[in-house]
């Protein structure tokens, strides 16, 4: 007698998943995201700071592509940590552009073939648009007297930096901390023994940099916070007076890749556009919009970031002081590597 | 008692089972339901299983397989280097010991303020009673960001905290106060219908008979509502055994010390290691079963005793 009713469940159940079924693919549909109008729409899948960057030049890009081509583009942002972002894309989200904090997160794209091995080469300068460098928050008046990395672990200095396992940022900041004992002659113990004692002395490890930077300028926990330029400046005219830029005597240069995925840009046809949009990056206008931002553009003389502003001297070495990424990542921020390292309760 | 926010589940009693009799087999005048022999109260048995059983396989069974076959594609040998390291023994005991201590902390103060929201009536009532549900809408990572905020050296409850030795920002007090804050709706929600469901001429008989007022409670009330606590205790703690957004917040996550397995999770993932990342997960899931299954043993037992 309860026949019926388990056909009628059976029935509602098949239906139900056919719908849900039928929904994931039409999403999947690529011919769905050019409309009718021949506006060509571009997912720019990015990394959390640069939320207010790619806000302006998708703006600017918008109608330099209008005039210049005579076609309406519509470009979506998606922000979150960079790591995650590739993950994302990885698993199927239809970025037409990718443009990650680190070379790793781009790189994994590759490896999962949604971009060819040689996605460096398209754009100038290793696909690097514009840079940063690493440098140090501190509160006003700079009490602990914190002018480059030595100080760090002088007194009793305390320190805010994000997990380098989780974040990008916490990444280059280990790096930089590595580098500037490299970089000045130090031999590879003595930069264990200085980031080990920077890490002791760090009494939060964030996983993201903007929840580093609340720990810092909105709980004020610790004396300095390493940061990249660029979120340095925002968080210091948040701040309302409270904070100040520290530039040490030299930095980390800090290279955020760009790519366009040729797997999603071949089905929907919009390669031209997404070329377009990361060519973008390195016109004059593009560049302009990049310094503004407090992002250091790529190429010879730089935009300033606003009239009279100029770019402070700072010497800076790159990720091959340390052996490029592909050796750095599992070394120094993989299970059991050197940042785990310190960790250990009777080593390190 | 009135019961204006009572979350007992109230069964809708489906009217089909008196239009449902087949057309032609005369509705006699002892009415339908002498036809529908040993038929259940509820009507649809057959299509409530099947949209259950779609429901549990394709919503719970399916994602929790796919993951421990991921972790399981490593290999017996590969998954305990991935899954038992000490820093991941560190950070099972952090993530269990917090939880533990929150759930118990969330069912003593559930039974309470249960209590309190069953039984006297007070100005503010109601609206103290909406205010207990709020911990659920609200995205955990705000009551992580708030609460660290608090009990910082600076911030408003720490200036006084901090000096007396109570740190309840980046500590392990820490993740047991928003451990305490997301799971104690579930404490306090469980309780409140039993309780308002007691039956009060028992306590006042239990009272006129000579029993003081701690008697009262012990032998007549408590037996009546412990099952329900112990529910509350086992839904606090799963809760809390699977809050991330929350503690990354306020714990610090120190390594060895403050840092609870979900956040391996996600360092495991930012390498792109997957099927390590997910062993992880999987260890975590099978001491939440252990756990719950020994809670809902002992819950068992008391319904038994209670009756």
């Amino acid at each position: 007698m309860n026949r019926p009713w388990t056909a009628v469940g059976l029935v509602v159940c098949l239906g139900v998943i056919a719908v849900a079924g039928g929904c994931g693919r039409s999403t999947a549909d690529p011919t769905t995201r050019v409309d009718a109008l021949g506006a060509v729409e571009l997912l720019n899948v990015s990394y959390d700071p640069t939320r207010e960057l790619y806000r302006d030049i998708n703006q600017t890009f918008v109608r330099h592509y209008a005039e210049e081509h005579g076609r309406a583009v519509e470009i979506k942002q998606s922000h979150a940590a960079s790591g995650s972002q590739a993950r994302a894309v990885i698993d199927g989200l239809e970025a037409d552009v990718v443009t990650l904090a680190v070379w790793p997160d781009v790189e994994a794209v590759a490896k999962a073939g949604l971009l060819s091995s040689d996605w460096e080469k398209r754009f100038d300068n290793q696909s690097v648009p514009y840079h940063s460098v690493v440098v140090f928050v501190v509160r006003k008046g700079n009490p602990k007297g914190i002018k480059d990395w030595p100080d760090l672990v002088k007194d009793d200095v305390s320190i805010i930096t994000p997990n380098p396992k989780t974040s990008g940022n916490g990444k280059y900041s280990f790096l930089a901390a590595w580098g500037s004992v490299l970089a000045t002659g130090g031999e590879e113990e003595d930069a264990r023994a200085f980031v080990t004692e920077i890490y002791r002395r760090t009494p939060v490890l964030d996983t993201g940099a903007r929840a580093a930077t609340a720990t810092f300028s909105q709980k004020g926990i610790g004396d300095v916070h390493l940061t990249f330029e660029n979120e340095a400046h925002l968080e210091v005219d948040e701040s309302g007076g409270e904070l100040e830029i520290v530039y040490p005597s030299r930095s980390i240069r800090v290279d955020p890749p760009v790519a366009v995925v040729d797997t999603t840009v071949d089905k929907k046809g919009t390669r031209h556009a997404a070329e377009a949009y990361l060519g973008f990056l390195y016109s004059p206008e593009g560049r302009a919009i990049v310094a503004k931002h407090h992002y250091r553009p790529w190429g010879e003389s730089p935009p300033m970031p606003a009239p009279g502003e100029v770019w402070p001297e700072i010497v800076t070495f790159d990720i091959s002081l340390v052996g490029g990424w592909q050796a750095a990542t599992p070394r120094f921020f993989g299970e059991g590597g050197v940042f785990d390292s310190i960790y250990q309760p009777n080593g390190g | 008692m009135p019961s204006p926010q009572s979350t007992m589940i109230a069964f809708a009693v489906d009217p089909s089972p008196l239009q449902a009799p087949p057309a032609g087999r005369g509705r006699s005048a002892a009415g339908p339901y002498r036809r529908r022999r040993r038929s259940a109260v509820l009507p649809g048995f057959g299509t409530s299983a099947a949209i259950t059983s779609t429901v549990v396989l394709s919503l719970i069974v399916f994602p929790l397989a796919v993951l421990v076959l991921r972790a399981a594609s490593l290999g017996p040998g590969g998954f305990i280097a991935a899954a038992w390291t000490p820093r991941a023994r560190a950070a099972y005991a952090v993530s269990l010991g917090a939880s533990l201590i929150a759930a118990a902390a969330s069912s003593l103060l559930g039974l309470v303020v249960a209590w309190v929201l069953a039984r006297i009536e007070f100005p503010g009532r109601r609206l103290l009673d909406a205010l207990v549900d709020v911990p659920l809408a609200l995205p955990t990572a705000v009551a992580g960001l708030v609460y660290s905020a608090l009990y910082v050296p600076q911030g408003w409850l720490g200036q006084w905290l901090v000096p007396l030795g109570i740190k309840g920002a980046y500590s392990f007090l820490g993740i047991v106060l928003v451990l305490v804050f997301v799971s104690l709706p579930f404490a306090i929600r469980v309780v409140q219908p039993v309780i308002e469901s007691l039956d009060r001429d028992t306590e006042e008989a239990a009272r006129i008979l000579g029993a003081s007022r701690l008697q009262t409670f012990l032998r007549v009330v408590l037996p009546g509502i412990l099952p329900a606590v112990v529910t509350g205790f086992a839904l606090s703690l799963a809760r809390a055994l699977g809050e991330y957004g929350s503690v990354v917040f306020i714990s610090g996550n120190m390594p060895f010390k403050t840092e609870i397995a979900p956040v391996l999770v996600v360092a495991r993932l930012e390498e792109f290691a997957y099927a390590e990342a997910t062993t992880v997960a999987v260890m975590l899931l099978a001491m939440s079963l252990a756990l719950l299954v020994i809670v809902n043993a002992l819950q068992q037992r008391l319904t038994h005793n209670a009756r």
